[in-house]
């Protein structure tokens, strides 16, 4: 879902980035305060991960590709604003080393997959937590679906918005290949979150995701 | 490190270097929409090319893939490394 060059116009392209340089202001201000020194290192491996599982693209019907995003698997192991900070390095990695978005649509990106993406997710979480005291994969299954969603419907409305296409057929276009994309999302994230409990349970301490 | 950190980033370093490989090369929903809808002509090129499409210029095939994802999951974790570590050392300090 990564906009490439040349699909927002200034006018869309300038607001998102102030707003996504903003949020990820704020975010670094707050993940300070969920975070001490030694969590560090597992921010980073978590970043290194989706970096790369965001490589494995995996075919959906009708000759379409999908891969992770990630928004989910890093707010379920850190809560929002860690996942924020994850999520914005993973874009600008692939916008600056491999032309996976275009420079001029960075802050768009960034606001849909690295601050809207963990946003849902985190309500949809936090929503599940008050009702279940167990973290079940059907919460984190919806809180992955939902992020997608969101991420798709604010990517259609920038492209509609800078009249690259209009709004009626980009917007349902979007949504459904990512209805189908977001349940991909959804089974790749309860695989990932069970396989790094299994390999280190520390990775989902509460310390950190209860602070958000 | 912690030693079962160290095998979540191997993890990492064989997903983005080995697995990427056998990825599904069909455009992803936002490229397949901008081909279906005839807007795809609307992409302009990069003001710079470091590693496009995740390939190391000069080097081909597999290798070519397997760098790339070895350098971006690198290149990812050092950046959340640093920021991490300035976030924690300035809160500390305060």
């Amino acid at each position: 879902m990564h906009i490439p060059p040349g699909f927002l116009t200034p006018a869309v392209w300038a607001p998102m980035a102030g707003v996504s340089a903003a949020s990820v202001g704020y975010a670094l201000k707050r993940s300070g305060a969920g975070i001490d020194e030694r969590h560090v290192p597992r921010l980073g491996v978590m970043a290194a991960f989706i970096f790369a599982a965001q490589m494995v693209n995996f075919p959906v019907a009708g000759g379409t590709s999908g891969h992770l995003m990630g928004a989910a698997l890093a707010v379920t192991a850190f809560g929002l604003w860690p996942a924020v900070i994850i999520m914005t390095a993973v874009v600008i990695m692939q916008a600056l080393l491999f032309q996976d978005g275009g420079l001029d649509a960075l802050g768009a990106n960034v606001f849909n997959m690295a601050i809207a993406g963990p946003l849902v997710a985190a309500s949809v979480l936090s929503a599940g937590r008050r009702l279940s005291h167990r973290l079940s994969s059907v919460w984190i299954v919806s809180a992955s679906w939902f992020s997608v969603m969101a991420a798709a419907f604010l990517c259609a409305v920038q492209l509609s918005l800078s009249g690259t296409a209009p709004m009626n057929i980009v917007l349902p276009a979007m949504l459904a290949v990512h209805a189908v994309i977001g349940l991909f999302e959804g089974i790749v994230t309860v695989v990932a979150v069970r396989f790094m409990m299994s390999v280190y349970p520390r990775m989902f301490s509460t310390s950190i995701s209860e602070n958000s | 490190m912690n030693r079962y950190l160290i095998i979540l980033f191997i993890a990492a370093l064989l997903i983005a270097g080995v697995l990427s490989w056998f990825a599904s090369s069909s455009p992803d929903g936002l490229e397949r929409i901008a081909e279906d809808l005839g807007f795809a002509g609307k992409a302009g090129g990069s003001a710079f090319s470091l590693m496009p499409d995740y390939t190391v210029p000069g080097v081909k095939g597999f290798w070519s893939n397997a760098l790339a994802g070895i350098i971006g999951v690198c290149a990812t974790f050092g950046v959340i490394y640093v920021v991490g570590k300035v976030i924690t050392h300035r809160r500390n300090r305060m």
